[in-house]
């Protein structure tokens, strides 16, 4: 029970090597499904841990706090690690049929490894208490997916790849400059201690130079990271290219992990709503309500179905930090429970293009059509994520939503609600593209019988189906814990 | 004329600066990343300068620096421990990079961003 923290993360960065030992396929799946399924339960366990008890913090080799490694979980950190963990439980037994068909047999087994590597270090992102940790975490996370992604099936996947490794190194940069200016300022590296100093040497109020570099650089590399809406570019070529599993991983779990690091920084180092709100909260506000309109627009536009549900996430990424930048605890709620949402939702959506692109080999808009009748229970899937991102009463999609319009009129700012409505209504439009195509338009006339998606694929997706539908109508674990970290984030220290 | 003594400083900018830059205007995928090096290198200078102290010695222990009766100063060791860490990461990120060229040059014989470009959208 004391070493429980650090479970977690040590049993996929064990696994990960083991994969790669036995050299067999089916062996490497077994390992990763187990790793993946060990995590989730010990996830579980910390989260009741914490919300009984109060938040968790675990010194690595038995060094004390402030010079130590700490791990330290208190709701926030629970709440995103169930999210990461479970997401990665659900894909695994997914990944099976669709790696087979898109990755070489001879380099699956290093696929695996990869994977296991990304979860330790998004997990590892998530436990930490400790900035400089979080970085070579975050870098851990982030070369594996590299890796994973230029494993796509087309070329292209590599020059996706790559993109996103120039781009990304450039944000892990400026987060590690940002770090060093914190750690200047305060002489520690424990994110706790960091706000305890920076309250007693009076930092915080003074404007100090310092600290809003730090802060400008942590906000622009950590943006960069989460494909904030102008420094997006990487998402929808890694999306769009990547094998079907990691995109339903990545878009599900990297992301989230790296608004997780936001509001850490954010919350937790100034740890002051007000001072937020005053300062970065403003700034962000702007990008985040671009990002909704914008990239949803985009989304329309967009043939390949994988490349729009790339943008709409980065829409969806805009929900969440403007439920961030509202800097209310209802404004919080609201983006915390987004990410768990979005989560499920996202994960849904891109597993039906994963047996879409299974079944028929691509996943065009033209390649939609007739499908609602050749494979329904799969199509069935996608309506129904497709009501979730929208947000219809019912489905997960639909509370976060509500809870962002709850904060946006708190604040008494009409124009912000109704460029959320006017969201959803764009989301009706590209999910509706897909849907008239696929139960509407006749299938082409030659062409051989296509099945229904395999029982391996089936089940997880109808997994996140009944997820997203029982998130919707009792939404009381996922909402109070966000509430309460919410909570958490705004007392600050 | 404080900044001038600041020139650590104003290195590792300078350095920061021109890496960002042959990133952005380069469109060779190789001189792409030796810029991506430049670029993480001036962060190095800068923890480096952050951990120095004027006047301190290297944070070893000597036998005459324990022997000393009066407490000797020295420069934080933690910011170069950290930047171990970092050369590390920077490595692997470079040898990911690099491994990703290789295959882009086999798949399409060239390492130009604006060729790559033309030949995806010619099909």
């Amino acid at each position: 029970m004391i070493h429980l923290p650090i479970v977690p993360v040590i049993i996929p960065l064990l696994a990960a090597p083991l994969c790669i030992i036995f050299r067999s396929k089916q062996l490497a799946w077994s390992i990763a499904l187990a790793a993946t399924w060990t995590s989730f339960c010990v996830s579980i366990l910390l989260a009741i841990h914490v919300v009984a008890v109060g938040p968790l913090s675990y010194n690595i080799g038995g060094w004390p706090a402030p010079w130590g490694i700490t791990y330290y979980i208190d709701t926030l950190n629970a709440f995103v690690l169930l999210i990461v963990s479970g997401m990665s439980a659900v894909v695994l037994p997914y990944a099976r049929k669709s790696v087979e068909m898109e990755i070489d047999s001879s380099t699956q087994p290093y696929f695996y490894s990869l994977l296991l590597i990304c979860i330790t270090g998004l997990l590892g992102i998530t436990v930490t208490g400790d900035a400089f940790n979080m970085y070579v975490f975050l870098e851990l996370s982030s070369l594996s997916s590299y890796a994973l992604i230029g494993m796509g099936p087309r070329r292209r996947a590599l020059t996706a790849a790559y993109q996103y490794l120039i781009m990304g190194t450039i944000g892990a940069t400026f987060i590690l400059i940002g770090i060093g200016l914190l750690y200047s300022l305060t002489g520690t590296l424990n994110i706790q201690d960091m706000a305890v100093q920076l309250r007693a040497n009076d930092i915080l109020g003074s404007g100090n130079r310092t600290l809003i570099t730090a802060f400008a650089f942590l906000t622009v590399g950590l943006s960069l990271k989460l494909a904030l809406f102008p420094l997006h570019l990487w998402l929808p070529n890694a999306y769009s290219y990547a094998p079907s599993v990691v995109t339903i991983f990545l878009a599900a779990t990297a992301t989230k992990v790296a608004i997780y690091m936001l509001l850490r920084f954010c919350f937790g180092v100034i740890g002051n709503g007000t001072i937020f709100q005053m300062t970065l909260g403003k700034i962000i506000l702007i990008p985040a309500l671009a990002a909704i309109l914008v990239a949803s627009i985009v989304a329309i536009f967009q043939y390949d179905i994988k490349r729009m549900l790339a943008y709409s996430s980065v829409a969806q990424i805009g929900y969440m930090i403007l439920g961030i930048s509202f800097a209310t605890t209802t404004g919080l709620t609201a983006g915390i429970l987004h990410m768990f949402n979005h989560a499920l939702m996202k994960g849904l959506l891109f597993m039906v293009m994963g047996a879409v692109s299974y079944r028929v080999g691509s996943v065009y808009i033209n390649d939609f059509r007739g499908l609602g009748r050749k494979m329904p229970w799969t199509m069935a899937a996608f309506v129904i994520g497709g009501l979730s991102l929208m947000g219809v009463p019912m489905t997960a999609g639909f509370i976060s939503k509500w809870y962002l319009i709850k904060a946006a009129l708190e604040n008494g700012w009409w124009d912000v609600t109704i460029l959320i409505l006017l969201g959803s209504l764009l989301a009706v439009v590209y999910i509706w593209r897909v849907v008239e195509t696929a139960y509407f338009n006749p299938s082409h006339e030659n062409e051989e019988d296509i099945g229904e998606a395999p029982l391996s694929l089936l089940i997880p997706m109808w997994t996140l189906v009944i997820a997203n539908i029982y998130f919707g109508i009792d939404t009381s674990i996922p909402l109070n814990l966000a509430q309460q970290a919410a909570t958490l984030l705004m007392e600050g220290i | 004329m404080t900044w001038v003594g600041h020139y650590n400083y104003w290195g590792a900018i300078f350095l920061m600066m021109s890496g960002f830059y042959v990133v952005i205007s380069r469109g060779n995928l190789i001189k792409k990343l030796i810029g991506l090096n430049i670029f993480s290198t001036s962060v190095f200078l800068l923890y480096i300068s952050m951990g120095k102290i004027k006047g301190a010695t290297a944070p070893i222990l000597t036998e005459a620096a324990r022997l000393s009766p009066t407490p000797q100063l020295y420069s934080n060791p933690l910011p170069h421990v950290l930047i171990l860490t970092a050369i590390v990461v920077g490595v692997a990120t470079t040898a990911v990079g690099l491994a990703l060229t290789v295959r882009i040059n086999e798949r399409y014989g060239t390492i130009e961003e604006d060729e790559i470009r033309a030949k995806d959208d010619s099909l």
